[in-house]
């Protein structure tokens, strides 16, 4: 390429590594390896059990195909009722999620509001809803006001959550004009506020909704209502090839409504 | 004159047309809710009386047991192991499928149609029905939870990571193509950099998710504090119901910390 | 050698963009492509190594017919071939060191390749490539943290490094100030020369095209109409490049007509 010259000592290039300290990149790796090694030794298989699986399998799979529509009115019955209860509690959840949102933004609320509001979101998405499913199934009885009960809770953690993100982003600029005026707290919320979260809230009700007709397929599972203790009974009775029907149907279902939900968003935005 | 004028003109917040959009989506809204209301299998004077039944089984809650403390905390240390090792082993599989499921990479359209389909069906089924459905092939046990896990993850992460693919910039492609670098050469330089980040992002999303949902596995067999949870539950122990939840409050507490700490880190 | 004989670029039915160029071009000499945008510069570049498909014609370099290779031979012939780019196209989150040795990755085997470990050889031309255009204090820099025109010249080298048998460039220096422009373009012209390589530019600065190359060739509508040196390059021939712009295309151009501009349209 260019013409020879005297050799110049050899240089060497190595990329560099992404964890620059030598020390911390070998001990992320070391406790990698070590937690690897620890939890595959605690946990335990039986594996024997394991070994019948395949034939099991071949059986369940063999039961089950093809699909069976037979009882197809229950099953309508049990998607009705999981639609009205995804309905109400996204309803009831977003109407209780906007005070606790507002309690929980830093920018409007005052130290101990914003610790309640909060702690209460915060509580509210800690469990899954299965497990509050369980609960509130145990307090009011099977059926689909557990199930209501729970999605509410789940919608108000997470509508919450997101439309509290959403306060604290707003441009204060806006609140400021208000306050200029002389307007009171709720008009400031109201028309400086409001408009600018609302748009968002709407992607976000419709977002859950779709999110909760999937989740109420799941809380019938143990008791809650809805398709999911139609499938549950199916499973039980070993009536695989209805479960399979219910299962074909709850993607379809869960399919349509994603993709209405995104039409819906688009044509608001 | 022109106070005549400033008479005449109204000032409105919505067009006609939009009104009428808007009160015809509030009027099918509100029919919708009705319907709901009236149509379901609801026995109304128990809701009134649900406060009341929610309060006593908080108080027969109430105070936590401490007995079973270390079964309790040896069970959620297999549940963060499942969520773990599940994770782990789901990104091996939808980065692949995430690979065909991208417009821009995929080989042809046969490939795209089969790696959105391994998406969706895997997304759309809830974990606990995988895990459901593993219990009754494989048995109750950690196996199963921890394939529900990644048969669920696969369709998260496959999805996330499909777009992250499609979004990225098309020119460092162009020049890599341009080098002669075979498919695979141009997708380690200009594909895996520009993606490095939203892997990140995504995978410890994912991991949060699983110690959630892992910790109701359980509940259907699939191993972890479900497990102990399930029979609390149905010999009515709700002292050591509380501690459980109080346990499951802890982890997860743990995990997003652990999460929140990686997120700083890596991005 | 280069030799571009009857090249059309047609896209759907209607949309011809290329209608039948031929150009010859010496080893060891630095030609200007001028022309109004969507004359076809860009195109025409880029079916040289095709990043877009030419319709039909014949493209030829130092003898190999480029226009009906595939696969491992398109690679192979693709690696002689550098392209530096309007935009930069670099790996941003990648180091300078690591988007030069891009450049070879038409040589280097996959495994080499992820794992960064490069023939010593290579790393040596790197270096002695970037110390030649002033970047090698920048090896182990993310390629996002330089400036505009440092960016442009990490694209250069890696054009170099693929040791190519002719070197492309889009527009390069469109994307920067004057004054980072002329050090590119005086780079690129200089290059050419130490390594006795045949250099395209695509460019819109008449007066750098003037400066720094030494023949000048004219596009309007997809046909050559202007080729010759860039003192013959005068206000007619502007004109007929660019005057008029929205006139649309009539069919009235005339040819190529060697070192004087055509008639006006």
């Amino acid at each position: 390429m260019t013409p020879a010259q005297t050799r110049a000592p050899e240089r060497a290039w190595h990329k560099p590594p992404f964890i620059a300290n030598p020390l911390l990149r070998y001990g992320v790796l070391a406790l990698l390896a070590t937690y690897l090694i620890w939890a595959f030794g605690s946990l335990q298989f039986n594996w024997e059990r394991i070994a019948d699986g395949w034939p099991r399998a071949g059986r369940i799979f063999g039961g089950g195909f093809p699909p069976s529509f037979e009882r197809f009115d229950l099953l309508l019955t049990g998607f009705k009722e999981s639609f009205q209860i995804a309905v109400l509690a996204t309803l009831f959840g977003v109407m209780l999620s906007i005070p606790f949102a507002v309690m929980a933004a830093r920018n409007i609320a005052p130290l101990p509001v914003y610790l309640l509001g909060r702690a209460t979101i915060i509580l509210a998405r800690s469990f899954h809803p299965v497990i509050v499913a369980i609960l509130f199934v145990a307090a009011v009885g099977f059926g689909p006001l557990a199930g209501i009960l729970t999605l509410t809770l789940y919608s108000l953690g997470f509508v919450g959550k997101l439309l509290a993100e959403e306060i604290e982003e707003i441009d204060w600029g806006q609140v400021e004009a208000m306050k200029a005026t002389g307007a009171g707290y709720f008009a400031i919320l109201v028309y400086g506020i409001f408009p600018q979260v609302l748009p968002r809230q709407v992607g976000l009700s419709m977002y859950q909704l779709d999110s909760n007709l999937r989740a109420s397929a799941v809380v019938g599972i143990v008791g809650a209502g809805g398709i999911g203790s139609t499938l549950m009974n199916a499973f039980g009775r070993y009536d695989y090839a209805f479960a399979f029907a219910i299962l074909l149907v709850i993607i379809a279902v869960i399919l349509v409504s994603e993709g209405i939900s995104g039409w819906v968003r688009k044509k608001l935005w | 004159m022109v106070d005549q004028a400033l008479a005449d003109r109204v000032w409105r917040r919505y067009e006609r047309k939009e009104r009428l959009i808007r009160y015809g989506a509030m009027l099918a809204t509100l029919t919708l809710l009705v319907w709901a209301v009236r149509d379901i299998d609801i026995f109304w004077p128990w809701v009134w009386d649900a406060p009341n039944q929610i309060s006593s089984l908080g108080a027969r809650m109430w105070p936590p047991d401490p007995n079973r403390l270390g079964e309790i905390v040896r069970a959620m240390i297999e549940t963060l192991h499942i969520a773990t090792v599940a994770t782990m082993l789901t990104i091996f599989i939808a980065l692949p499928l995430a690979y065909i499921a991208a417009q821009n990479t995929t080989p042809n359209r046969a490939c795209l149609w089969l790696g959105r389909f391994i998406l969706v069906a895997s997304r759309s089924v809830n974990t606990i029905i995988w895990a459901l459905l593993f219990v009754a092939i494989f048995g109750p046990g950690v196996l199963a939870g921890i394939l529900a896990i990644i048969f669920r993850s696969v369709g998260f992460i496959g999805k996330l990571m499909g777009e992250a693919i499609e979004e990225i910039d098309r020119r460092p492609v162009e020049a890599m193509e341009a080098t002669g670098g075979s498919r695979l050469k141009v997708v380690a330089y200009a594909v895996v950099p520009q993606v490095m980040p939203a892997f990140f992002a995504i995978v410890i999303l994912r991991w949060d998710i699983n110690i959630r949902e892992s910790t109701v596995l359980g509940l259907v067999g699939a191993g972890g504090i479900g497990v102990i949870l399930q029979g609390s539950i149905d010999t009515f122990a709700w002292p050591t119901v509380a501690t459980i939840l109080i346990a499951i409050i802890v982890l997860v507490l743990i995990g997003e910390t652990l999460t929140g700490l990686l997120r700083r880190e890596a991005i | 050698m280069l030799e571009i004989s009857n090249l059309v670029k047609r896209y759907g039915h209607d949309e011809v963009v290329l209608k039948g160029l031929d150009l010859t071009v010496e080893d060891n000499s630095v030609v200007a492509i001028v022309g109004a945008s969507g004359a076809g510069k860009s195109t025409m570049l880029r079916c040289i190594n095709r990043l877009v498909e030419p319709t039909s014609g014949s493209i030829k370099l130092n003898g190999t017919e480029l226009v009906n290779l595939k696969g491992r031979a398109l690679r192979r012939a693709r690696r002689k071939i550098g392209m530096v780019f309007q935009g930069f196209n670099l790996i941003d989150r990648l180091t300078v060191m690591e988007n030069v040795l891009a450049g070879r990755l038409g040589y280097v085997t996959l495994f080499q390749a992820i794992s960064r470990r490069y023939p010593q050889p290579d790393i040596e031309r790197a270096f002695v490539l970037m110390e030649r255009v002033g970047i090698a204090h920048y090896a182990n820099k993310r390629a996002d943290e330089l400036s505009g025109g440092e960016r442009q010249r990490v694209g250069v080298v890696r054009a170099l490094m693929q040791e190519p048998e002719l070197l492309l460039a889009d527009e390069p220096t469109a994307s920067l100030d004057p004054r980072t422009s002329e050090q590119i373009m005086r780079l690129l012209h200089d290059l050419a020369r130490e390594l006795s390589l045949p250099v395209l530019i695509n460019i819109h600065n008449v007066a750098q095209a003037r400066a720094y190359t030494e023949r000048i060739v004219g596009l309007r509508h997809g046909r050559m109409i202007f080729d010759g040196k860039p003192a013959d390059f005068d206000e007619k021939a502007l004109d007929a490049i660019y005057g008029g712009i929205e006139a649309s295309d009539d069919g009235n151009q005339r040819g190529v007509v060697a070192g004087l501009p055509a008639g006006e349209p």
